[in-house]
């Protein structure tokens, strides 16, 4: 341990996270408000998500951090430590046993349990933001239920690109009311906003706390005719073989050489210690460093 | 000042408040969960576990409405000590602590539309918790769940307000359950 207080930040911060954490699960999907505290990293770096967690993090959880699927980047290491060093939480990167997830841009392969929560980090917390420009006008929208114009920002994707080509941060409405920002996670992994796990998200800059309970009705947005499709390069993973995981496409050479992988490392990993071996890879032992 | 009122908070305020949140927070996201917490020793007739959320949530910036049976010096000052919550009337109350059939249910704030955080959590001093009577279904429950609830028509009124309404949390002993507004009675 050191000597910060627990989990690095102030426990009247703290309780204004919790009152703001609950009041999230109580209205799913909902941007609560929140007094966001400058913290030891840039934003853009995960305040939001690390406010979140320091508020929710007790001594006997495990911790884990995965930036856009990897448990090894600059971003999950530094946050790692940071609550190793002032929470004296226990780490892991194995999804399985960890019992909260931080996490930049993406969803664990494996399905979270029920007694999993899950931490998003969330850039632009507002859907419409890109839309209207101003807080003033969304926060009516969204007291009205008028989100017609997200509608048409999806029709005009499929009138100029034939598809809906919105790839990331693909907007979803949550138990048939507010329409969010699930933070910028591939369309691939929307359909896994309906879990047994508590998903809770941060945005540090934006200052603003949302949540969905489990089980909640998450729903993609899209067309009778256009229907939601949760899309990922059409291809196996060429370490570990899996042909149903997102993957990341990775240019290997100056000659037009590229293999793709597996996004979630933990994920990979472990299918390759069970002995999966993709087009391009090579069983575990041999190819450990 | 008497030592009641200096005794009773938390021996590890830090640790003993991220247990109590995980306990509640868990009890919020999955209606009719009852879970044990511990570490408060409020004055009677609070409960363990009224004094936990109080400890776990409230602070100078939440306004805390007493109901009568509540609303005792030993109570205020116990809370006043650990919290600095100030006290106020059912309109302005953040928090509300007491039993059922003394709370003023119709005068706490429920949100705005724009604002729906801004309602009331209301803390309902139970005789009983159990895991029968009301049939819950909503967020957080994967096909239905049963909690011992003192009615059922207070909360279809209540969940027929959503976005807006009021959240709440049943204590009983060193034992709760949470209610929020979206979940359907009954």
């Amino acid at each position: 341990m050191s000597d910060y207080n627990f989990a690095y930040l102030d426990e009247q911060t703290k309780r204004m996270i919790r009152r703001a954490i609950l009041k999230g699960l109580a209205i799913p999907g909902y941007q609560v408000p929140f007094a966001s505290r400058e913290m030891p990293m840039p934003y853009g770096w995960g305040t939001g998500g690390v406010q979140v967690s320091a508020a929710v993090l007790t001594p006997d959880d495990t911790f884990k951090v995965i930036d856009q699927g990897a448990d090894d980047t600059t971003n999950a290491v530094s946050i790692r430590r940071f609550f190793q060093k002032t929470a004296g939480v226990a780490v892991t990167e194995a999804t399985s046993q960890a019992s909260v997830i931080q996490t930049r841009h993406r969803i664990p392969e494996e399905a979270l349990r029920d007694d999993q929560i899950i931490v998003y980090q969330v850039p632009i917390p507002e859907p419409l933001r890109f839309l209207e420009p101003s807080e003033v006008e969304t926060r009516k929208m969204h007291a009205l239920e008028e989100y017609g114009l997200m509608h048409v920002k999806l029709y005009e994707d499929i009138s100029q690109h034939g598809d809906i080509a919105t790839a990331y941060a693909y907007p979803v409405k949550v138990e048939g009311r507010y329409v969010m920002d699930p933070s910028p996670i591939p369309k691939f992994d929307n359909p896994k906003l309906e879990m047994s796990g508590i998903q809770l998200f941060g945005a540090g800059r934006e200052q603003r706390i949302y949540a969905i309970p489990p089980y909640t009705k998450v729903v993609s947005l899209d067309f009778d005719d256009y229907p939601f499709q949760p899309t990922k390069a059409d291809h196996a993973c060429d370490l570990c073989g899996a042909p149903d995981s997102y993957l990341d496409e990775l240019i290997v050479d100056d000659v037009g050489g590229r293999m793709f992988m597996c996004s979630d490392t933990d994920y990979c990993a472990t299918r390759r210690k069970q002995g999966h071996v993709g087009a391009q890879g090579m069983p575990y032992e041999e190819d450990a460093a | 000042m008497q030592a009641q009122t200096l005794e009773g908070g938390f021996a590890n305020l830090p640790v003993d408040a991220s247990h109590a949140f995980r306990a509640v927070m868990t009890a919020m996201a999955r209606p009719g969960d009852i879970a044990r917490v511990q570490g408060a020793h409020p004055p009677s007739p609070m409960s363990m576990a009224a004094g936990v959320v109080v400890l776990t949530l409230c602070d100078p910036e939440t306004p805390v409405f007493l109901a009568a049976s509540h609303d005792t010096p030993q109570v205020r000052d116990w809370i006043t000590f650990h919290t600095g919550a100030p006290f106020t009337d059912a309109r302005g109350a953040m928090f509300a602590l007491g039993a059922w059939d003394e709370l003023p249910l119709s005068d706490f704030p429920i949100g705005t539309a724009q604002y729906p955080d801004r309602s009331a959590t209301v803390i309902v001093e139970s005789r009983t918790l159990s895991n029968d009577d009301a049939i819950l279904r909503g967020p957080g429950i994967k096909d239905k769940a049963t909690l011992s609830l003192p009615e059922t028509q207070r909360f279809q009124t209540n969940a027929a307000l959503f976005p807006l309404g009021l959240d709440f949390i049943f204590t009983c002993g060193d034992r709760l359950a949470a209610l929020p507004r979206t979940t359907r009675v009954g």
